[in-house]
């Protein structure tokens, strides 16, 4: 038993403004030094370009002002500032693109993107009053997130792109539905979890040390444990068939706090993974190219080789500590250098040090999304905080590590930094989604006056009740409890 | 443009990027050490210290009466230090060995949670009885309990005096000041 004094809780509504400033500085700041990089010019648009961008941050803060007013201060200015950041980086990839006259136009489509993500964000926070709304749709949720996972095997709307079946096209405007659906799956994950988590927890054998779950209560996760491996494997997709099975084990965990689950997840996981590698020659490739990239064997291998990913960590290599500066270094050599691999190419223009504060800005929004979990009072609204904050930090993980090399490269887009329509909306739509509940967390419970009781049995004046401190009042409540002693 | 201008901005930048990071962490750093947290059964562990007298430690957990008085008279400094007692030791029941260190507030002893000396005790009321200083001397004091406060087996009606050393039985608990 612990008691725990929270401090007074500001707005932070100015924290955030001023932080939205330095945001804005670098975003508009990185677009001005591609022009100065590439050629020795700020670019003409310049102003109109930094116009655009204030005027959305800014209607985002106003409308945080008017509907989460207790919302948290540093989520909205680390997610303009990565947002600009991968718009600076698109759009000076664009130009290299442009001069070796490879399809080019990423910039304009991203910054369009940009803008519809922000209204969407906003309608979010203006339509959604409560997050505890979404409970409602928890079965909803699960349809239209399975609904949505397997949307790109429908013949006719769903595309398959570098071997991978998870697009869909429709109407011209190509999107990848697994990014809405981790949404879905989060909220689908914590309305089923907060009602059945006891169950989940406690019941069931005990082997090894390890709390087992009756069978009868896995039904809804096997379901979901299949459709991830549905996804690896009829759509071929790694990455997102690691994202929403991690998810899935995250929001386990966090309900239930068994280890078990963790265990449990990752041995299936591992199973599958190992299944798939030797069953699939194109998750095998993944394998091979993570493994031994430098064969020039695999290097040279099409498609499934490592050349993507070794000429990645040439890039990364030629950043160095400092990095080339912007529109100094050769990024669009690697393939996909404006989505995929936006890592290497920000690592290689702004080296070691610019990519690890851009870490420290996914390691802040996530660490805002937990502490978010941990405020707010209603299961429901932690569960979906630590799933969504959690759904950043491993996306995050997947891209990185799949980029530097730790873990096998999966096709997956850094949150907020790549280009790539669904992600932007989807992940500010999370960005939004944790704002909501970080206001619910943040908020200062409603003062309840104390009923004034005649004390009973004190005859005593007060005037002999002596006080240590001498003060009297509010203050009395800042003194420390009483020590009380045993007999040393 | 010089190399050292392009230099320059492109630290410049880096520096930037920094900034934010560390702005935005300096914001939460109110945060992460802002909460106070006081673990009481850590706190009454050490405090329970001999380990040949296990007591039921938490019973005493207990915050110190919520209202201040709202006019407080100052005791004079011989209660505070020299000769007057310093402490209010439990001497018999459940929380034998307990010891309540003496500052110039008064000590509430009962049931209640609210009372400075918890008392895990059917026999005693939920608040029992009060010990408090004035000029320079303590005083203890029946709160009107079901079962009654004895000061060397005599029943305490109003406020009288409490010597140093002097057994008060509340409940099933005994009690004296020591100095």
């Amino acid at each position: 038993m612990a008691t725990v004094q929270p401090h007074q809780v500001r707005a932070g509504r100015g924290v955030e403004l001023g932080l939205l400033v330095l945001a804005l500085a670098i975003a508009v700041a990185g677009y001005a030094l591609v022009g100065l990089g590439i050629d020795g010019s700020v670019p003409a648009d310049v102003i109109g370009y930094a116009a655009g961008l204030t005027g959305l941050a800014v209607a985002l803060h106003l409308v945080l002002r008017w509907r989460a007013p207790y919302a948290d201060p540093v989520i909205l200015p680390v997610a303009v500032a990565l947002n600009g950041v991968g718009l600076a980086m698109i759009y000076r990839i664009d130009i290299a693109y442009e001069a070796r006259d490879k399809a080019a136009g990423f910039a304009e489509r991203q910054l369009g993107w940009t803008a519809i993500s922000v209204v969407l964000a906003a309608l979010v926070l203006v339509l959604l009053r409560d997050h505890r709304t979404l409970r409602r749709y928890t079965y909803t949720a699960m349809i239209v997130a399975l609904g949505l996972v397997v949307l790109p095997l429908v013949p006719g709307i769903g595309q398959s792109i570098n071997g991978a079946q998870i697009w869909v096209r429709l109407g011209g405007v190509g999107m990848q539905p697994a990014e809405f659906a981790k949404i879905a799956l989060a909220v689908f994950f914590a309305g089923y979890l907060v009602t059945h988590r006891d169950t989940l927890a406690l019941a069931g054998p005990k082997v090894l040390g390890l709390q087992l779950p009756r069978p009868r209560d896995l039904g809804p996760i096997l379901i979901v444990w299949g459709a991830s491996l549905a996804v690896l494997v009829l759509e071929r997709d790694l990455g997102t068939s690691l994202l929403l099975f991690g998810l899935f084990v995250a929001m386990l965990y966090i309900a239930t706090e068994r280890l078990s689950w963790v265990v449990i997840g990752l041995l299936l996981f591992v199973g599958g993974a190992v299944v798939a590698a030797t069953a699939f020659p194109h998750v095998g490739a993944r394998f091979d190219a993570w493994l031994h990239p430098f064969d020039q064997e695999v290097f040279d291998r099409f498609p499934g080789g490592s050349g993507q990913l070794v000429r990645g960590l040439f890039g990364l290599a030629s950043g160095g500590l400092f990095g080339t500066g912007w529109g100094a270094g050769r990024p669009d050599l690697v393939p996909y250098a404006e989505s995929d691999f936006v890592i290497a190419s920000l690592g290689e223009e702004l080296g070691l040090t610019g990519l690890l504060a851009l870490l420290l800005c996914y390691t802040i929004l996530t660490e805002r999304g937990l502490r978010t979990a941990i405020g707010v009072r209603d299961g429901f609204g932690k569960l979906l905080a630590g799933g969504l904050a959690f759904v950043v930090a491993f996306q995050t993980f997947v891209v990185v590590g799949g980029v530097t090399r730790l873990i096998p490269l999966t096709g997956l887009t850094t949150p907020l930094l790549a280009y790539g329509g669904s992600s932007l909306v989807a992940n500010w739509v999370i960005v939004a989604l944790l704002l909501r509940i970080s206001d619910e967390a943040r908020r200062p419970a409603p003062v309840v006056r104390a009923v004034l009781t005649p004390e009973v049995g004190t005859p005593v004046a007060s005037g002999a009740r002596a006080n240590g401190s001498g003060s009297a009042g509010p203050t009395g409540g800042d003194q420390p409890t009483e020590r009380i002693e045993g007999l040393s | 443009m010089s190399e050292l201008t392009i230099t320059l901005l492109r630290l410049g930048y880096l520096a930037l990027l920094w900034v934010l990071v560390l702005s935005a962490i300096s914001v939460l750093r109110r945060d992460l050490y802002g909460t106070r947290i006081t673990d009481r059964r850590r706190a009454n562990r050490a405090a329970a210290a001999p380990p040949a007298r296990p007591q039921p430690a938490e019973a005493v957990a207990a915050p110190a009466p919520a209202a201040p008085a709202p006019a407080p008279v100052r005791t004079p400094r011989s209660a505070r230090s020299g000769s007057g007692p310093r402490k209010l030791v439990v001497t018999e029941g459940p929380l034998r060995g307990t010891i309540v260190p003496l500052g110039t507030a008064p000590v509430l002893i009962g049931r209640a949670p609210s009372c400075t000396l918890v008392l895990d005790d059917d026999y005693s009321s939920s608040r029992h009885a009060r010990v408090f200083p004035q000029d320079g001397q303590w005083f203890v004091e029946d709160l009107g309990s079901t079962n009654g406060t004895f000061l060397a087996d005599q029943r305490v009606d109003g406020p009288i005096p409490l010597p140093t050393g002097t057994p008060v039985r509340v409940g099933q608990s005994v009690l004296e000041l020591q100095r």
